[in-house]
């Protein structure tokens, strides 16, 4: 008896709790955004009206996601799906199809040309470089895409999803033109880092400053002779004026680099996630300045 | 080509020729210590010291940073607490010393888990454990060379003390009270040959050079004075050839120098001159050359 009874109490429960999520869903529109810094995009141009999902948070690794079933439930539910494309996400089209979900599935990259991968920088993403919100006129093209998706799918909210997308586009113009001046005051001879990243090519592009890939740096605790020695002979070699290597991590070794080569050691450069509220990078805009800001003062002194 | 392989990675880089001097300088303090604590039975003494030390130099290191001075404090400290309380249990109860020190290091190397733990930094404190030979600045140098320099004068001015100890307890007890002192100093070189271990090899390689080279010379000399030589070169050699196979081979530096102690070990036993295997099993055929 008292089981049939608990049994009872959960399935009401269970009812009054979907209840409740389906009112809330009727209020807002729900998107989704496949990882961070696409999630924050919409956010500035959904604004109120929507209620956004990022399926991979802050500081997750979207090249390398694995989909849980809870991200089936969230895309069945959602009113739009925002995507990066380019092969970004390579695990989302099977998410989506497994899912069943009506919702129209957005490509933030549609009308950005794309990047062929340089030799040498490629984890698989069949040759294109997905990585083109690292150029901000890239970005402006998101906004207008985000902007327009939403407005079809929520044709009531098209004046105030205009308006946001403007206020954004603005702001973005002027990061823009702060990346733009402080590229300016670097010396032409001195715009190349190395960097044990691979997603900076949309910046490179856009803003000319050359970003090298280290040889022969590990992540393993101990490195070894030849792997320092590697790095130095670069760096002499190739007069690099900066070196933003965080997967050395050991800060001994980096700043023994540092006094051998005469290089400057800069500080983190965020490229595919944002981080948290209280980290560098918490929003898109956030992000581009910090790293802007991060290689003006590693290459202008 | 020989110049290429042997004498241009330290030519070229200044990290080579830092990393070289500092295991020279490590080779020349904790070879003649590991000689004394082998000649002592305590080759052990020096695993669970090592241990011991790395719950002070976690807690310098969670306070200040990866700083030399507040590292090298920490670990000095919690290595002099056990190796005293130990020795002053094992000497006023009925505890013999082995067991002692186990008792103390146990605690320690616990505490020191349970500090890396609750403050979750284990990925950083992975470089206390390995130390970066490659990575020795001005400060880090000075201090091995330092720690090598008191280790030679104090071991000069305790040598007789601590050679009779080695040889005949009872006898020194009966003569003279140096005894117990020596044995204290003996103890603190233990723990400052260790803690100057650690920032090049970490701590559970720095008891590799102390132990290894050692062992070496015991199988090429009878008298003592001899034996710290080969211990010395020994470790000399391991640093250098642990730093060129790091170089070229592309393996890690700290293990790599201790492995190469390890070969010379493994040879000494196959072919030392006293007491090694093949002697042991073809001792005419040497006499008679």
């Amino acid at each position: 008896m008292i089981f049939r009874r608990t049994v009872l109490m959960t399935a009401a429960l269970v009812a009054a709790l979907l209840a409740a999520d389906n009112a809330s869903a009727q209020e807002k529109l729900k998107v989704i955004a496949s990882f961070s810094i696409l999630g924050d995009l919409v956010k500035n141009v959904g604004g109120d009206r929507v209620e956004i999902t990022t399926l991979v948070g802050p500081n997750g690794d979207a090249h390398v996601y694995a989909p849980t079933p809870a991200d089936t439930k969230r895309l069945s539910d959602a009113g739009v799906v925002f995507v990066n494309g380019f092969g970004f996400e390579g695990w989302i089209t099977r998410l989506v199809k497994a899912s069943g979900t009506k919702a129209p599935v957005v490509v933030a990259t549609k009308g950005v040309k794309p990047r062929r991968m340089e030799k040498g920088e490629e984890h698989d993403h069949g040759g294109t470089d997905p990585h083109a919100w690292q150029s901000v006129a890239n970005a402006r093209i998101y906004v207008a895409n985000i902007r327009d998706a939403l407005v079809k799918a929520d044709p009531t909210g098209q004046a105030a999803y205009e308006a946001n997308a403007t206020a954004y586009l603005g702001k973005l113009d002027a990061l823009e033109q702060e990346v733009k001046d402080i590229i300016a005051k670097i010396p032409a001879d001195r715009r190349r880092i190395i960097t044990t990243h691979d997603a900076f090519g949309y910046f490179k592009d856009a803003y000319g400053l050359d970003f090298i890939a280290p040889q022969g740096v590990s992540t393993e605790s101990e490195a070894s002779a030849k792997d320092v020695a590697k790095i130095i002979t670069q760096i002499r070699r190739q007069k690099i004026p900066a070196v933003f290597v965080e997967n050395v991590t050991d800060p001994r070794l980096v700043k023994r680099i540092a006094e051998e080569t005469g290089a400057k050691i800069g500080g983190t450069l965020y490229s595919d996630a944002l981080t948290g509220p209280g980290g560098d990078a918490p929003t898109y805009i956030d992000m581009m300045r910090h790293n802007i800001r991060a290689l003006g003062a590693a290459l202008t002194s | 080509m020989l110049y290429d392989t042997f004498i241009g990675p330290f030519v070229e880089f200044e990290f080579m020729r830092r990393a070289l001097v500092g295991a020279f300088a490590l080779a020349l303090g904790a070879g003649p210590v590991g000689v004394f604590l082998m000649l002592r039975r305590m080759s052990l003494v020096g695993d669970a010291m090592a241990h011991a030390i790395l719950p002070g130099a976690a807690i310098g290191f969670l306070l200040h940073g990866l700083d030399l001075i507040a590292m090298t404090a920490g670990g000095l400290v919690a290595g002099f607490v056990v190796a005293f309380a130990a020795g002053l249990v094992a000497r006023v109860t009925e505890l013999k010393e082995d067991a002692s020190l186990a008792t103390f290091y146990l605690v320690s190397l616990a505490l020191g888990v349970m500090i890396v733990s609750v403050r979750g930094t284990n990925l950083d404190l992975l470089h206390v454990l390995f130390g970066t030979v490659l990575a020795l600045d001005d400060p880090t140098l000075l201090l091995i060379a330092a720690i090598a320099s008191v280790t030679l004068v104090v071991l000069a001015l305790i040598y007789r003390p601590l050679v009779l100890e080695c040889v005949d307890p009872g006898f020194l007890r009966s003569v003279s009270g140096a005894g117990a002192p020596a044995h204290l100093a003996f103890l603190g070189l233990v723990v400052l040959n260790l803690v100057g271990g650690f920032h090049a090899l970490g701590t559970l390689l720095a008891v590799g050079i102390m132990m290894l080279p050692a062992a070496t010379g015991r199988f090429w000399a009878r008298d003592i004075t001899t034996m710290i030589f080969i211990a010395v070169v020994a470790g000399a050699i391991s640093g250098y050839a642990g730093l060129l196979f790091s170089f070229h081979m592309s393996v890690p530096s700290g293990p790599a120098i201790i492995l190469v102690a390890g070969v010379l070990y493994a040879f000494s036993v196959l072919f030392g001159r006293v007491g090694g295997l093949v002697r042991q099993v073809f001792p005419q055929r040497h006499l008679e050359a």
